[in-house]
């Protein structure tokens, strides 16, 4: 460590300022416009926020939010995890790893496509052209207008495309940790006469858990600002609205200021546990380096 | 056998996208993309028509030429501009830098919501807004706390007697930055600059927010995003459009996956 005050200035300050420009003073501005009207003149106090919580598109978008929150969460953990262990053990691994990563690497409104063709829905009897119809039809099935039918079936087929983008993400996270667990702590289990599932339960588990606990606090941060999904599919029609989506239409279609900054600050205070727990892990880290 | 069928079935919606891209428009409405299995060397069932019309007529290819004019600065600028503050967070003592550096990593999942209207406010006043300028910019600006610390971290497990003995031989900190610093961090600026390089080409939001729906600087997640508005139902125009907003991804993906893995790994801290 050398004492550099000036060149440490110099060094940091293009990025402070921007940092500044761009995060810090516009945090701070918005959560001041939250209080204000829609043109941001006169002082409203905590009027937008009441206002939110009675419109009934905002508590849809909110009841959404929540949807999506525990599905996405733990159907990307589940899932990840499930193919964290089983991709361990097949000859295959890094080609089906690679397929299952490959979405995370293209565009939200990319995938939005890919599965609104997916979906895409003619009457019965017509032939499909949309894979999920096919399989209704083959199985003996109506066809589903699944972007359309709510409250559940097109809210679930939106949380579907987002668990597809993901599952790569924490299936990649999750199996670098396991792979970390030392093998004969495992084989000393299964020495002992324990099942896999005992294996799993009681000793992988355990032993990754800080690393799922990483991989799901980042799925909740994503999953709280999800917007391009949706906005690309169904744009929020049909009961399938959520709050970025929501607060874009009260910046650019109502020109509502004040709410669209409300529901920004709604999203920034469900984010600050895990900013808070971020920053006490790295203090963590940094009295132990 | 459980693994085989999961990576297939995540396969087989891009698949469908990639085969009905290259069938004629009649066939893409009359009939579903897996019948051309029956006859798949048919080649009058295969057309490249699609990709000339979105490239040619919609705008895709203008709209792909920005996405290179917006990504590539996007992506350069931060790395630099982090780097340089990584290192002194790493490797210079000044008064004041735990705390700026928390301040740092709180910025790290703070939703971008929060800040588009004031920030959207001054490029107003200053006609920043719809500008490249003004684009590359705000991808810097988002981008930098995590690209700070991602390099901060890689700076700190470089040795420390490597910079001390520079520094006992004269060597200012800058020359100790650009000498020994980047020259051994070449895997995670390769990491960092995929990684961002990748967010910013995929970005709708800030596009959308700082260039607006219209624009002719729009890249081409905004141009897609639009198509969708106003093509719904045409499936020849939309699937061969995705495919052009996903080739360059999808190659980064293939060609450099291991870093982009690594980059991702990192990347778990960010919102």
């Amino acid at each position: 460590m050398r004492r550099g005050g000036g060149w440490a200035w110099g060094f940091t300050a293009p990025a402070l300022l921007l940092i500044g420009f761009y995060l810090a003073y516009p945090t701070l501005a918005t959560i001041y416009l939250s209080l204000f009207d829609r043109q941001s003149q006169r002082f409203v106090g905590l009027r937008n926020y009441l206002d939110l919580f009675s419109s009934s598109a905002m508590l849809t978008a909110l009841r959404n939010n929540v949807l999506w929150l525990v599905l996405f969460t733990t159907l990307t953990v589940g899932l990840g995890l499930a193919l964290a262990v089983l991709t361990d053990r097949v000859r295959y691994e890094a080609a089906a790893k690679a397929l299952i990563f490959l979405p995370m690497a293209i565009s939200f409104v990319g995938a939005g496509v890919i599965w609104k063709f997916v979906y895409a829905y003619r009457p019965a009897g017509a032939p499909q052209i949309g894979l999920a119809n096919q399989v209704m039809v083959l199985s003996g099935r109506e066809p589903v207008g699944w972007l359309i039918a709510q409250p559940w079936v097109n809210n679930l087929a939106l949380i579907v495309v987002g668990v597809w983008i993901w599952t790569g993400f924490a299936m990649v996270v999750l199996s670098a940790a396991y792979k970390g667990i030392p093998k004969e702590l495992l084989e000393a289990a299964r020495v002992d006469g324990a099942s896999e599932w005992q294996v799993f339960w009681r000793i992988s588990l355990p032993v990754i858990q800080s690393t799922v606990a990483v991989v799901a606090t980042t799925m909740v941060i994503t999953v709280l600002k999800v917007f391009d999904i949706v906005y690309v599919m169904t744009n929020g029609s049909f009961g399938t609205e959520v709050m970025a989506n929501r607060m874009y239409k009260e910046m650019f279609q109502f020109r509502h200021f004040g709410r669209a900054s409300a529901i920004a600050v709604i999203l920034f205070i469900a984010i600050v546990p895990v900013m808070l727990a971020n920053i006490r892990r790295f203090r963590q880290q940094e009295a132990t380096r | 056998m459980a693994v085989v069928l999961t990576a297939l079935a995540w396969f087989l919606p891009t698949l469908g996208l990639l085969v009905s891209s290259l069938r004629p428009a009649s066939d893409v409405f009359n009939s579903g993309w897996w019948t051309v299995f029956a006859n798949p060397f048919d080649l009058t069932r295969w057309t490249l028509a699609n990709y000339q019309h979105v490239l040619a007529q919609q705008g895709m290819g203008r709209a792909f030429l920005n996405s290179f004019v917006i990504a590539l600065p996007a992506t350069l600028l931060p790395v630099l501009v982090a780097s340089f503050a990584a290192f002194a967070f790493a490797w210079l003592d000044f008064p004041g830098r735990q705390a700026l550096f928390l301040t740092v990593v709180a910025f790290l999942v703070v939703p971008l919501q929060m800040t588009f209207i004031p920030v959207l406010r001054i490029y107003n006043q200053m006609g920043l807004a719809g500008s490249l300028v003004g684009i590359w910019l705000a991808h810097t600006g988002y981008g930098l706390p995590f690209a700070i610390y991602l390099m901060r971290n890689f700076f700190g497990s470089l040795p420390g007697e490597l910079f001390e003995s520079a520094y006992i031989d004269g060597a200012s900190p800058l020359s100790a930055f650009f000498r020994l610093a980047l020259p051994m961090s070449t895997p995670a600026l390769a990491s960092l600059g995929i990684f961002q390089f990748l967010w910013v080409w995929n970005d709708l939001l800030v596009a959308l927010i700082y260039l607006g729906g219209g624009s002719a600087t729009a890249p081409l997640t905004l141009k897609l995003s639009s198509l969708v508005g106003s093509y719904g139902q045409d499936w020849h125009v939309l699937t061969a459009a995705a495919f052009v907003s996903m080739m360059v991804p999808v190659v980064v993906f293939f060609a450099l996956q291991r870093y982009f893995v690594r980059g991702i790994l990192a990347g778990a801290v960010k919102g």
